[in-house]
């Protein structure tokens, strides 16, 4: 197997020496079938010990491995060398702050998801013994691709709006809350419209769709966000000309 | 526990020059500068119109400036490029789905396409062309 | 977290894109660009024709609606691009965007009651 020499510049940062972020170069040879991790792993392996980054499972569905290489949101284990230029420029996923190396403090994000309601709101409560609730394919289809996030965060490094205020609730939090508002077994749109509905939710969102083109699971959730918008422009309506309606 | 996070400062104006995917979305964006422009000359028209033959006269000389001119061809342009990114993204906001399979987005957008060449075939034909 | 009141406007800016996205080229076409191009007669701008149009009920309709659907969507995506732009006093930025259409939607309403 041919070998390529590969030139990747990694964004450093250590909390106890710098004040600031900088570049380190390293040139590694790759083989062609190599993806991005892969020369990581051997930078640390071989060249610097002192690198930290997080990865797992090395096959896109952990979403440990988000960074930015050339500039986009990438998995770094999905991401291959034969695709990419011979210099790489690396460096932790964007609109987070820096733990350390490519390491980023995910917390505002994992706050995010919690904040939406992620679990079932039944219509009916059923005891184990009163067996399972049924579902069509049909009903399945319809939230099916919101349920494959595998929380890497990338949509939230792509989305200009998250950027401009970190505040905002984001792309993956809201397709989350989606999964569950099209799920026919559920009930808690109106629970999660504090949170989904607010300022700081879907409203925040301009549809600029980076987060929908970078999402390696193809989630969609722009699409996800738009449908919520149409939903609840509706519900608030209702709400208006019906008061006191139940939800 | 965070020793000293490092939050990377972010140009709050520049920041959609960074991408070409931005750059398309401001373009998108700005179009509402023309079709509001637009919308502003239209109401400006429909004033001289009720003020009489002359200042309706004056007006439609207006049109035939070059200023006028140039202004409603980037309007256009921008109008049509509004026309596309609202299209290709319908099938997102409202997907189709019947039974358990859902209507392809290409199907969806060919509709809209469809009717936007109706509409403005009769509105050329209506108006004389 | 309090639920927005958005959907007012944001159901202004749907609406008013939907109807930009078939309308607005063709328009612009037309009233802007047709005389000159020579896709037109330059009669058919004429006083007569256009007044005929506009005091019809149906043209009275399509133009405040023409104006009213295109001065809103038009205002609350100014209003989103000046926030993108870095622009963040949206008190003021929401009384300029949607004072102007509301002065474009009035002239238009005023003008075309006067006809």
């Amino acid at each position: 197997m041919s070998e390529r020499q590969v030139e990747l510049e990694i964004l450093r940062y250590d909390p106890d020496k710098d004040r600031e972020p900088r570049f380190q170069a390293y040139r590694v040879p790759c083989p062609e079938d190599w993806v991005v991790l892969d020369a990581i792993n051997y930078v640390k392996d071989r060249l610097d010990r002192t690198l930290s980054y997080r990865w797992s499972c090395h096959m896109a569905v952990c979403g440990s491995c988000g960074m930015m290489i050339n500039g986009e949101p990438k998995l770094s284990c999905k991401t291959f060398l034969r695709d990419q230029p011979d210099r790489i420029r690396i460096e932790p996923l964007a609109s987070f702050p820096i733990e350390r190396d490519l390491v980023v403090v995910m917390g505002d994000f994992m706050n995010k998801l919690g904040r939406v309601k992620p679990y079932l709101v039944p219509a009916e409560k059923k005891a184990v013994e009163d067996g399972s609730y049924l579902q069509s394919p049909g009903q399945l289809k319809k939230f099916k691709q919101y349920t494959l996030c595998i929380n890497c965060a990338l949509c939230y490094a792509a989305c200009p709006q998250y950027a401009l205020n970190p505040g905002f609730i984001g792309p993956a939090a809201l397709a989350l809350a989606h999964r569950y508002n099209s799920d026919s077994r559920d009930v808690g749109r109106t629970a999660r419209a504090d949170v989904v509905a607010s300022n700081e939710g879907i409203w925040e969102c301009s549809f600029v769709g980076a987060c929908s083109e970078v999402c390696p699971e193809h989630v969609d959730p722009a699409a996800a966000i738009q449908q919520t918008k149409i939903a609840s422009t509706i519900d608030y309506f209702k709400d208006l000309l019906l008061p006191g309606r139940k939800g | 526990m965070s020793a000293k996070p490092y939050i990377r400062p972010r140009s709050t104006t520049g920041w959609w020059l960074e991408q070409s995917r931005y750059v398309r979305y401001m373009a998108r964006e700005a179009s509402c500068i023309f079709i509001g422009a637009y919308a502003g000359i239209l109401a400006v028209g429909l004033l001289r119109l009720s003020q009489g033959a002359e200042a309706w006269a004056g007006f439609l000389e207006a049109l035939q400036s070059s200023a006028s001119i140039v202004f409603h061809l980037l309007a256009l342009v921008f109008a049509l490029y509004h026309t596309t990114t609202w299209f290709n993204v319908t099938p997102k906001a409202m997907p189709l789905q019947i039974g358990d399979a859902r209507l392809p987005g290409e199907a969806i957008i060919a509709a809209h396409y469809a009717g936007w060449a109706l509409v403005s075939a009769a509105l050329l034909y209506l108006a004389g062309v | 977290m309090t639920r927005s009141h958005k959907p007012i406007v944001w159901s202004l800016f749907a609406a008013g894109g939907t109807y930009a996205a078939f309308f607005a080229p063709v328009l612009i076409l037309v009233t802007g660009l047709a005389v000159t191009l020579g896709l037109l007669p330059a009669d058919a701008l004429s006083y007569e024709r256009i007044l005929g149009f506009a005091r019809h009920p149906i043209g009275k309709a399509f133009l405040f609606f023409t104006v009213f659907l295109l001065a809103w969507h038009s205002a609350h995506r100014l209003r989103i691009t000046a926030h993108d732009f870095g622009l963040r006093a949206d008190g003021l930025v929401m009384a300029a965007c949607y004072g102007l259409a509301a002065l474009g939607s009035v002239v238009a309403a005023v003008a075309l009651l006067r006809m």
